[in-house]
């Protein structure tokens, strides 16, 4: 088979592909958005009837996923970790009703923050669910795991968790590939009570899930991705996961390991290796990206008391990314950095695109709001949370998607009127619209701006569910006509851009005004352009 | 043989490009390759680095650790300061003299190329000016690719190879004229090393 030369993410879609994957469902995420596009490129997919549209957001993606496996066939639904948030519910309760068709869900936390709001480690979530974790520590390993993935999810009968880190999303190495396995026939659960989650049946699938974790842990023990390394000075002992691994073996390129070492791929975490490594040795050093999760689990494992070291003593950095250096000085070896960066170097953080239509939708609400106090914009998830750096400093929260429409309508409730959201239109269709309904539902003093782009640009300009229906959508559930607004955010338009927001900030009720103007980026996507032409919007 | 470049510049200014044709002299030469990219929101007009390894012999971690890079390869010279605590004791320093401005306070270019002289291995050029006089100014991450080739462990045709790879599908008059672009670059770094 040949060898390609993948990101981490492209790997798992492409090892998902040889494994025989009938349907993909996810909605964009750094670092997980690759995945979903690899196969939506692929003409292997396209020849064989790959599902690989977008979804909505998270939540609609896994039940999308929950569903094909329900009918026989093999799923895979991707996210980067804040979006587990948003599918917590049907994720953990899939571990409940167990899988028919395999079923891999991946998610892509973002240690360091590097395009995300916090760091969260979605190994908890696979540990809360009690279902199997796969933590690849290369691109082989990755394209291995979503391979064989499938086949430990329909014999185990649960989803399984692949967990990557951003590092490993976007690093490209050479992946070997390996023989193509057909989809499988269509073929509903045996018990037809499997997924229907009453109180009575749950509580039998539940025990089931209880007695399925001795397989779980049996299969991690067994696991070609769990390596027992032998050593001789038992002074320490290591245990290292995922990617790293690789930073520890990187320190050992030009010296001798020493040390007993347990690497991690694949969770429960296996008991006879982690056993044997704290019996053995006097100390155990536990290195791992993310949360200090197998710290946690190793000091509330074992009867014999092995000190433990790893994040919670500082040994190594509780936030952040893992780097080989950090592992040096873990191991108090000698690194020697080059230069320290010159003091004239400044920082240059990502800015709006120039020509960007939200910069002028943010300068004409910045007038706009000239005349009331500060403090009562709240934004959202996207491309427009750039809005609070200078020279805008036009927002003042971003915490989920669509938390920019219900906090502005708590903040409003509390009194803070007029209270103004923006938000984009690809996020509005994510987790916005039932906001919006809470808003019309009481009549709140909220006036919501809908940057209209025509994409999910952040992400690097995929489709946006909201092409063409956003006035639709707005009106049908419930926003007056007369209080929706759409105009195209140029400098031309400023002054009447202003007064309509003016005279919306005013009004005692729920406004919608879409600033409406294609995204710069993605002014080279041909099928957009044709959709914009047959909807009218160029 | 191991060779670990950090590349750098702004987001948008096509290092993956840069990036992608290393890799293909790589693979020519049937060498390990891992590169770390990176995507989201720094891609929007923020600092951005891509760590790229290449050996014969297996390559563990995606991050090159801090005093360890061979090369750094800038095409913004005050974006190829950043990255100095990676830099190994012997390594060069490969950058472009076109400022990137896309903030208020940045330093005065003359500031940013003293700090570049102080560097006992540098080549700085005006890869810019140089991709305009050969015709196309898009060529001059290429210009720059070529100024950095006499310091990897790879043949310079290989790197040729890789070029016509890329753009192959864009004819003739495109593939030839980024071959000229890298020419040129080494041409002034073989003088200037």
């Amino acid at each position: 088979m040949d060898k390609l030369l993948l990101l981490g993410d492209e790997a798992i879609a492409q090892g998902a592909m040889d494994g025989g994957m009938s349907g993909i469902y996810a909605y964009p995420g750094t670092p997980s958005t690759e995945i979903t596009e690899y196969v939506q490129a692929s003409k292997f997919a396209e020849e064989n009837n790959i599902h690989r549209n977008w979804s909505a957001n998270e939540k609609t993606a896994m039940e999308g996923a929950l569903g094909m496996s329900y009918a026989g066939k093999r799923s895979m639904v991707c996210m980067k970790h804040v979006g587990l948030n948003v599918a917590a519910d049907p994720f953990v309760n899939s571990a409940i009703t167990g899988t028919n068709g395999g079923m891999i869900v991946v998610v892509a936390d973002d240690p360091s923050m590097h395009s995300s709001q916090n760091e969260q480690d979605s190994r908890f979530y696979g540990k809360f669910a009690m279902v199997p974790i796969f933590e690849p520590a290369n691109q082989q390993e990755a394209y291995e795991m979503a391979y064989h993935g499938f086949e430990l999810s329909e014999k185990l009968k649960s989803p399984i968790l692949l967990r990557i880190t951003t590092r490993l999303a976007h690093s490209r190495s050479g992946v070997q590939r390996m023989k193509q396995i057909p989809q499988n026939e269509a073929k509903i659960p045996e018990n037809l009570r499997q997924f229907v989650l009453l109180p009575a049946i749950a509580r039998k699938n539940y025990q089931g899930l209880l007695s399925n974790q001795v397989n779980m842990e049996t299969a991690s023990e067994n696991s070609s991705y769990n390596k027992y390394f032998e050593g001789t000075d038992k002074n320490l002992g290591i245990v290292a996961s995922g990617i790293a691994y690789n930073y520890l073996m990187e320190n050992f390129t030009n010296r001798e390991l020493k040390h007993p070492l347990v690497k991690i791929g694949q969770y429960p975490i296996p008991r006879k290796q982690i056993n044997k490594l704290l019996d053995e040795c006097e100390k155990v050093m536990v290195i791992e990206e993310g949360y200090p999760i197998i710290e946690e689990m190793l000091r509330g494992f074992q009867d014999k008391g092995t000190p433990i070291t790893g994040k919670y003593d500082g040994t190594l950095p509780r936030a952040g990314e893992l780097t080989p250096n950090h592992v040096a000085q873990a191991f108090g070896f000698d690194s020697e950095e080059g230069e320290p960066i010159p003091e004239i170097v400044k920082n240059r953080p990502p800015a709006m695109c120039q020509g960007c239509g939200h910069i002028e939708a943010y300068n004409a609400l910045n007038k706009a709001l000239s005349e009331y106090s500060e403090g009562r914009v709240f934004s959202d998830i996207g491309c427009y949370t750039l809005g609070a750096l200078p020279p805008y400093e036009a927002i003042n929260s971003c915490v989920d998607m669509g938390a920019s429409i219900t906090m502005a309508k708590g903040a409003a409730d509390a009194g803070l009127v007029p209270a103004v959201a923006v938000i984009g239109d690809s996020t509005f269709t994510h987790s916005g619209i039932t906001g919006l309904l809470d808003c019309v539902i009481e009549k709140s003093p909220v006036t919501i701006i809908i940057s209209d782009n025509f994409t999910t640009a952040m992400t690097g300009g995929q489709d946006s569910h909201a092409l063409g229906k956003l006035e639709d959508i707005c009106a049908g559930v419930g926003v007056e006509k007369e209080h929706i607004h759409v105009f195209k955010p140029t400098k031309k338009n400023f002054d009447e851009m202003v007064d309509i927001m003016k005279k919306e900030l005013a009004y005692d009720g729920v406004s919608v005004i879409i600033p409406r103007r294609q995204c710069v980026q993605t002014m080279k996507n041909k099928k957009l352009a044709e959709q914009l032409k047959q909807l009218g919007l160029k | 043989m191991k060779t670990d470049i950090v590349l750098a510049g702004v987001g948008g200014q096509g290092i993956l490009s840069i990036a992608a044709t290393i890799g293909m002299a790589a693979l020519e030469n049937d060498l390990y390759l891992k590169q770390a990219e990176v995507h989201g929101m720094s891609q929007r007009g923020g600092a951005v680095q891509s760590h790229m390894r290449l050996s014969d012999k297996d390559i563990l971690s995606d991050l090159i650790p801090k005093g360890s890079a061979d090369i750094i390869l800038s095409v913004e010279p005050m974006e190829s300061l950043r990255y100095l605590p990676f830099l190994e004791k012997e390594g060069w320093l490969v950058t472009n003299t076109t400022a990137y401005k896309n903030i208020p306070d940045y330093p005065e270019e003359e500031v940013v190329m003293n700090e570049i002289k102080k560097q006992k291995k540098y080549i700085a050029l005006d890869a810019d000016k140089i991709a305009s006089e050969l015709g196309s100014k898009r060529a001059s991450n290429i210009v720059m690719l070529g100024a950095a080739t006499p310091f990897f462990n790879i043949p310079f045709e290989s790197f040729e190879e890789g070029l016509r790879k890329i753009f192959g599908r864009k004819g003739d008059k495109i593939v030839n004229m980024n071959i000229e672009a890298l020419r040129a670059g080494k041409e002034f770094a073989d003088k200037n090393k």
